[in-house]
């Protein structure tokens, strides 16, 4: 690992910055074309409906225009066919853990994952390139009738289900990353659970990219039944690499009446990712979908978790936290479609920039003109850590229709020296000092955080910040 | 050599000397209050010895247990023993006072040895209740929405977790009512003894009855005029400073 300057956060980062040659048994060669998807669909064995639905998703993908009218142009730099769309080490995901491959729990070492939490480990699906590498569900869970299995495995073992939801939330001609991720979709989790089953613990995932130029398209699906309730936790850290790399997931989420998701996310990607998100929920009568977001990284991300309120009752939530190191751009935000009546919405977004990194929030919050007794509270906070940072706000808020309430708050500020002239004085050096602003910048975010994310979020945080100071 | 000694010190914010040939020994065991003007340059003393980035050193030199400061980075000197009460204490949003001054013990600590955690808090609440700081305080992020005396109190919290072996106080008096005075006082004099050397800054000689100095120097202009015993803060209270200014300032100039 190279430590040349400080210019680029990225090179002093001990965590996620490593890469084990893995023999791929499986590899599209580079570019997409039709037979790139065909290729797919063979080596996964995909029935006549899957290979259907990429075709379209492909077809839709080359229609779609960059979203470069209102989004970044950088992403005129993503070069489609010099990406590599499906690689995968094994067509069936692990059993057991004695099956996993030494290289991937060494993977898991390196990720500094402290030993207590290992122990969630029996009851995670991890991905390890497009294929997930181990799968063990907890047998407690599994007793519930919870179905926690790739997305691979969930389209063939359970149709009746997955077919009925999948491609429904977040069609694929959605955007033209959506569209791209239907085309060529591998890995990810499906996941169900059944009425009134109330899952204890988090659900757990961790996703890799292993392979330069290897783009990433998980795609998972979470139905949780009428009463029912679960957390599902997803977590990256991507090794460094040279030249870019695209990880375009899609993730959908259903609540029916009653249910509760919550999807935890944190994400570390190195500087040279794109990383470009389309994440949305529907949540019927009185159901809850809450999304928990970090991102922090990656040279370009674009995520606005959505969730449509579609029953009466329902509530949407956004709690995010993106920080973007020097060259890295954060565009996030949240999208809350009101869609029924006494529907309530709240976002709640972090951002902190550091030295040429920037943060951008977009806000999309809708309700329309027939709907009664619908509230938001949309608030944006902005850290700038110098002056060279850049924020910018978009919240686009239509309202529409009398007795519904909305409320925004935005605010940007900045750590002063004279704020780390103290916390200096008090013995801490400069770097602790920052991370210790920081970290109390998002403070009341991270304790939404299941306990070992918050710990592990406090840590890439510091690293951060440790290599922004001399 | 256990001093913290000021010697000739010459400083300057942008190219406006403010301290001018500043020459002042604090050994251990003692405390010194410093008097003066407004403006006489008595809290860029201090934020020089801390070691604010703003200011330059031009001549001079400040010496910890003998060793020179200077070229040292603000946090290093005070894990080396100095404390700096603030006049202006800054607020830290989101940093609760218990993980505060918990990392700052953190940072005293070798390597890879962790802070015991009831050891810290008992001790926490032990300090807290002499100072009357109540105990939900440890909760609240540092200084955000505090009255200006329940900062002050909080600097001096600090200072009595922190143990310095060398503390300078900047006008911890100001914004205390009569009883806050009594208490932060009194654990001010809890805190004083042979391994300790204080430097108490005031405008109000009424402080230094209760925390009775060794000695008491007059500052203008950058420089100390004049010291004296406890009664030289009796008599510029019921004088003034011109007195001495014309006597020594004059003299010296
Ligand atoms: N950052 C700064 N920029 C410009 N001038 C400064 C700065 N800091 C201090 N000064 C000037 O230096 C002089 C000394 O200021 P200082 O705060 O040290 O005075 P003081 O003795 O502590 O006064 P007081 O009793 O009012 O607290 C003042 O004239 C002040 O305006
Ligand atoms: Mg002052």
């Amino acid at each position: 690992m190279s430590t040349e300057t400080q210019h680029d956060l990225n090179i002093d980062r001990s965590v996620g910055d490593f890469s084990y040659d893995v023999e791929y048994a499986y590899d599209a060669g580079v570019g997409l074309t039709e037979a790139t998807i065909d290729y797919i669909s063979d080596v996964k064995g995909d029935p006549d409906w899957v290979r259907a639905f990429r075709k379209e998703g492909y077809r839709k993908f080359l229609e779609k225009p960059m979203p470069t009218n209102w989004a970044t142009k950088d992403l005129d730099n993503i070069v489609f066919e010099n990406i590599r769309y499906y690689l995968a080490q094994g067509q069936q995901p692990k059993r057991s853990w004695d099956e996993v491959p030494d290289e991937v729990k060494e993977t898991f070492e390196r990720l500094g994952i402290p030993e207590q939490e290992r122990k969630f480990l029996a009851g995670v699906e991890a991905q390890f390139d497009s294929e997930a590498a181990y799968s063990n569900i907890k047998a407690a869970v599994g007793e519930q009738g919870v179905i926690f299995v790739g997305s691979t495995e969930g389209l063939k073992e359970h149709p009746e289900i997955f077919k009925k939801w999948f491609g429904k939330v977040i069609p694929s001609g959605d955007n033209k990353f959506s569209a791209l991720n239907s085309a060529v979709f591998s890995g990810g989790s499906f996941i169900y659970v059944p009425p009134g089953v109330k899952v204890k613990h988090p659900l757990q995932a961790y996703f890799r990219i292993n392979a330069q130029n290897f783009g990433q398209f998980e795609r998972t699906l979470i139905i949780a039944d009428e009463g029912a309730e679960v957390m599902y936790m997803e977590g990256c850290t991507a090794p460094k690499f040279e030249t870019a790399t695209l990880h375009s997931a899609v993730v959908e989420l259903v609540a029916l009446k009653g249910a509760k998701i919550q999807y935890v996310t944190v994400q570390n990607w190195s500087s040279n990712v794109f990383n470009l998100v389309t994440k949305r929920g529907v949540a019927h009568e009185d159901a809850e979908i809450k999304w928990i977001d970090c991102n922090i990284g990656s040279r370009l991300t674009m995520k606005y978790p959505g969730v449509v309120m579609k029953g009466e009752g329902a509530r949407g939530e956004v709690v995010s936290i993106a920080l973007s190191g020097d060259g890295q751009h954060q565009d996030t935000g949240a999208k809350m479609i009101h869609a029924a009546d006494n529907t309530t919405s709240n976002i709640i977004s972090k951002s902190i920039s550091l030295g040429t990194g920037r943060a951008t929030y977009r806000g999309m919050v809708h309700v329309p003109k027939h709907l009664k007794g619908c509230k938001n509270n949309t608030e944006c906070d902005a850290l700038l850590i110098n002056t060279n940072s850049r924020t910018d706000t978009y919240p686009a808020i239509t309202v529409r229709g009398q007795g519904n309430a909305v409320q925004h708050e935005a605010s940007v500020s900045q750590i002063s020296a004279e704020q780390i002239f103290y916390m200096q004085q008090r013995g801490l050096s400069e770097g602790a000092a920052m991370s210790l602003a920081v970290n109390g910048f998002v403070n009341d975010l991270v304790q939404q955080f299941p306990m070992e994310y918050s710990v592990e979020l406090k840590r890439l945080i510091d690293l951060e910040m440790e290599g922004s100071v001399g | 050599m256990s001093t913290l000694s000021i010697r000739d010190l010459h400083a300057s914010i942008g190219d406006k000397p403010i301290l001018k040939g500043l020459t002042l020994d604090i050994p251990k065991g003692e405390v010194h209050a410093i008097m003066g003007k407004n403006g006489a340059g008595k809290s860029t003393l201090a934020k020089i010895m801390a070691g604010h980035p703003d200011y330059t050193v031009t001549g001079g030199d400040v010496l910890l247990d003998g060793e020179s400061i200077l070229g040292m980075e603000p946090d290093v000197r005070a894990r080396l023993g100095l404390f700096l009460a603030f006049q202006y204490p800054m607020e830290i949003p989101g940093v609760t006072i218990a993980n505060f001054i918990r990392a700052a013990l953190q940072a005293r600590l070798p390597e890879g040895q962790e802070l015991e955690a009831v050891d810290y808090y008992q001790k926490l609440y032990a300090k807290m209740d002499a100072l009357e700081v109540p105990r939900n305080f440890t909760s609240r992020s540092v200084n955000e929405g505090f009255s200006g005396g329940e900062k002050k109190r909080c600097e001096i919290l600090q200072m009595a977790m922190l143990e310095p072996s060398y503390a300078v106080l900047d006008e911890t008096d100001s914004g205390l009512d009569i009883d806050a005075l009594k208490i932060v006082s009194a654990g001010v004099n809890a805190l004083r003894g042979p391994n300790i050397g204080m430097l108490v800054i005031t405008h109000y000689q009424r402080l230094l009855d209760y925390i009775v100095p060794d000695k008491v120097h007059v500052m203008s202009e950058g420089r100390i005029i004049h010291s004296g015993d406890k009664d030289l803060a009796l008599k510029l209270e019921a004088e003034g400073y011109d007195w001495v200014e014309k006597e020594f300032g004059a003299k010296a100039a």
